[in-house]
């Protein structure tokens, strides 16, 4: 992608990020206080520089018309502001601009018609001005559309020959916009079109970075001539991006001028040459904006081809210092040297695994948006309350639970909330409250979505599992956790009407769909009349857990420490046989079923006695079952990797999701309890 | 241009040669270039629910890849691995998998003229094999990759069941 266009896209999705927040903010004040609407005004006034720059003049017409708005309430200071349409309007055309700037991401062109959002913007401004008793002034939008006309029709130059006007103008930049030097040379771009002749200090912009700091220091300055007025100029630089300060003055002629070198071809030059931004974008920055760190995008690719080559590191470390052939030999060096590389290597894969790590704050924020959104048209009051959006997890890992966040809290607003006539009647508060809060919890991160809406209708689901015919064992032995799990089957809804929202049935078990795939567990619990809880319990990385080996025979398999409750070997009497040949463990007054390792996959081995070998009990959130094996290896991070594609198109191993390296370099395959259990 | 250059001089410099290799007594060949490597017989860890010619996996420098046991695709007796047996590694559509053969031999050349369409019986034995060269007086069976990977159809039905 073109630099220019990358750091365009980048600006202006961090630009409608702190929008979107600015807005729901003043939105829930009731509000615009005077630093919110000089914030959008701003923003709206880069997004509208940039991207005429950019030439996507659909949405700089939109951000213009938006910027007005602001521009009248700033320097009006109305008193009857419409907040919430004019939130609505904000975000409407926030969403249209993403929507364009993602086309332009994906590589098309962004050719959206932003003219209903346009006129709806016009006409609000209009009736804002007419409510708060102000003629409507037709001097701000004439300007601005003139504004317009030099940034996108630059080649309108004037053929006439008049006379020729000399400017000398210093522009400043505010402090954090960084890539001073690039930002001059869009000026100097801009103008091209409009000056006779133009020359400006410091002279090799482009070329030399370390420009940058004498333009933050002295400002950019330029001399030129050029038929246009003083104002022209004045309106055309006044538009430059992260302008903090315009200083225009007319000069009588050239003579005038500090620096006018009489080569004129100079400039052209440098004007005509390609662009060598790239070095310089390198060390791009964010925006110093408190709340983002100073960041580099970095393909994911890239960081998934690391991630593969540390896991191999430490197998191939542990191949070197337990190298059988070092076997009681005395190497007081070695060992302290591979201790070295040890250390090393962990730390490296800690550095490497943090890479990956991303807060789940922006996921969190998003949901704001939609709770917004969907108690406004569900006429529910709804507050949104978030906590420990810090909290880091795996890129991978979010990619996955951010379909199902949104899903839980829509459930949440739609069958969780009451109205508010209701939620008074039943005495609650008429506001309803949804907490989303993520915590670490060792190995995990653990998402709890609380309303204190009505809470599930425990017989209503129930009702409806014995329609579908989900109920596996006798009512009376569900437990309510059993009960409310029936949820997450496919094409379940006890909602008798179907909203826009939800209550198609679809999206529960998309939800667990999603969880289980990244190896997540849901947990539901909910009290009648008082709400709901649902916990997602999500591993904070793929790539590589903890796990338990086991041999079976020749082979060894890794069964994820998550799922393991306990491991034992087991007496006699405790296991109980029934005549169909099933075979069960009692543990601690619990009967639970016993799978043979052995047995399903068909694999030789002399421990066939319970006795002689160990069960492992695995547990998911249906079922615990005791994992028959011969013994247990031990305990250690392993680096998960798929199964060949060419295995899995043959068969989908019932039970193994992926495999693993040893330390000794041998294959160890990876076990799902949830797949076991279907071995049954 | 330039890699349409190289793509020339690569299939021109491959064309026409062969990997042999034997099961039992018959010699077998495949086209060198879907040939990544020859390795010599490793530890095979078992996968359970896949055909008996699916060996299992093996650790190939950090990648893990199946391994097919040719003789029992081709259903051969199964033979004990020995230090002769070998591991010849294919890539064939975005894929890695490991042939286990008994010997490996040669690389040999052949002309075209050398290479005849294999008569037509119809046996399950000889649907993989595409070709039929001649060196001398021997006789290279040219192997067809392609149908021996794909794993459907009735063979791999009859296996399962």
């Amino acid at each position: 992608m073109e630099p220019m266009l990358e750091m365009f896209i980048f600006e202006t999705n961090q630009n409608l990020e702190q929008l979107e927040q600015i807005t729901m903010n003043s939105e829930k004040n009731g509000t615009f206080s005077k630093d919110e609407i000089n914030d959008i005004f701003r923003i709206m006034h880069t997004i509208k520089g940039s991207s005429a720059m950019m030439l996507v003049n659909e949405v700089a017409t939109l951000a213009h018309s938006i910027e007005d708005i602001f521009f009248y309430m700033r320097e009006n200071k109305p008193e009857n502001v419409e907040c919430s349409t004019l939130t609505d309007i904000i975000l409407e055309s926030a969403d249209f601009i993403k929507e364009e700037i993602s086309k332009l991401e994906a590589g098309k062109q962004a050719n959206a018609s932003a003219s209903v959002l346009s006129e709806s913007t016009k006409a609000f401004l209009t009736e804002l001005k007419t409510s708060n008793g102000d003629i409507v002034q037709e001097k701000t939008s004439k300007n601005s559309i003139k504004n317009q006309q030099y940034y996108i029709g630059a080649e309108k130059t004037s053929e006439i020959e008049e006379v020729l006007n000399v400017f000398y103008a210093v522009i400043k930049y505010q402090e954090d916009c960084e890539m001073e030097n690039i930002r001059a040379y869009t000026v100097v771009n801009s103008m091209q079109d409009i000056v006779k002749e133009m020359h400006y200090l410091p002279e090799d912009i482009l070329d030399d970075d370390n420009t940058v700091c004498e333009i933050r220091n002295n400002g950019f300055k330029m001399w030129f001539t050029t038929v246009k007025n003083y104002k022209d100029i004045t309106k055309l630089l006044d538009n430059t991006i992260f302008l903090k300060s315009l200083d225009v003055k007319q000069l009588a002629s050239v003579n005038e001028c500090e620096y006018w070198p009489t080569k004129k071809e100079v400039v052209k030059e440098v004007i005509l040459d390609e662009i060598p931004i790239k070095p310089i974008l390198a060390t791009k920055k964010t925006e110093c904006h408190d709340v983002h760190q100073t960041m580099i995008s970095v393909n994911v690719e890239k960081l998934d081809v690391l991630m593969d080559l540390v896991g191999e590191l430490v197998i191939a470390e542990a191949m070197v210092t337990q190298n059988p052939e070092l076997a009681g030999l005395e190497l007081k060096n070695f060992h302290k040297a591979s201790r070295q590389l040890k250390k090393i290597s962990s730390e490296l894969q800690d550095g490497v695994m943090s890479i990956r790590m991303v807060p789940l704050s922006g996921t969190f924020q998003k949901m704001n948006r939609i709770v917004r959104d969907m108690s406004k048209k569900l006429n529910k009051q709804v507050e949104l309350v978030l906590i420990g959006e810090e909290t880091e997890v795996d890129k991978n890992v979010i990619e996955h639970i951010s379909d199902p966040l949104m899903h839980l809290i829509r459930n949440s607003l739609d069958h969780g909330i009451e109205i508010p006539e209701m939620r008074v009647k039943n005495g609650k508060n008429p506001i309803g409250k949804i907490t989303l809060e993520a915590k670490n919890a060792g190995n995990e991160v653990v998402i709890n979505i609380v309303d204190d809406g009505q809470g599930l209708n425990r017989d209503k689901i129930l009702e409806r599992a014995r329609e579908n015919n989900l109920i596996y064992k006798s009512e009376a032995d569900l437990t309510d956790k059993e009960i409310y799990a029936f949820i997450f089957a496919p094409g379940f809804s006890t909602k008798e009407k179907v909203t826009e929202f939800s209550g198609r049935g679809v999206g529960m078990d998309v939800v667990m769909k999603n969880i289980n795939a990244v190896g997540g567990t849901i947990l539901v619990n909910s009290e009648p009349g008082k709400g709901s809880m649902i916990t997602l319990k999500i591993p904070l990385t793929l790539a590589i857990i903890a796990g338990m080996t086991v041999k079976v025979g020749n082979a060894s398999y890794t069964i994820p420490i998550v799922s393991i409750r306990e491991s034992f070997r087991p007496a006699e009497q405790n296991l109980i046989y029934d005549p169909d040949g099933s075979e069960m463990i009692m543990v601690r007054g619990q009967c639970y079923p016993i799978i043979r390792l052995h047995k399903i996959y068909n694999i030789n081995t002399e421990v066939t006695d319970f006795t002689k070998g160990i069960i492992i009990m695995v547990e998911t959130e249906k079922m615990t079952i005791g994992v028959f094996a011969d013994q247990l290896i031990g305990q250690q991070q392993i680096v998960v990797k798929p199964v060949p594609v060419y295995i899995k198109n043959i068969s989908n191993i019932a039970g193994v999701t992926g495999c693993t390296l040893l330390g000794d370099g041998s294959i160890s395959l990876i076990l799902d309890a949830v797949g076991l259990i279907s071995k049954l | 241009m330039a890699e349409d250059i190289n793509d020339f001089y690569e299939e021109d410099t491959q064309k026409g040669k062969f990997l042999t290799f034997g099961i039992g007594r018959e010699v077998y060949g495949i086209e060198i270039g879907v040939v990544t490597e020859i390795i010599s017989i490793q530890r095979i860890t078992e996968v359970p629910e896949v055909p008996k010619y699916i060996r299992g996996i093996i650790n190939l420098r950090g990648k893990i890849i199946p391994v097919m046991d040719v003789r029992l695709r081709f259903k051969k007796p199964f033979r004990e691995y020995n230090e002769r047996t070998c591991i010849i590694v294919v890539h064939i559509h975005e894929l890695s998998i490991g042939l286990i053969v008994d010997d490996v031999a040669e690389v040999i050349f052949m002309e075209d003229d050398q290479i005849v369409a294999k008569p037509d019986i119809k046996s399950a034995q000889n649907q993989y094999i595409k070709n039929i060269g001649k060196v001398g007086d021997e006789i290279k069976l040219i192997l067809d990759c392609e149908k021996m990977l794909d794993a459907d159809g009735e063979v791999f039905l009859m296996e399962l069941k």
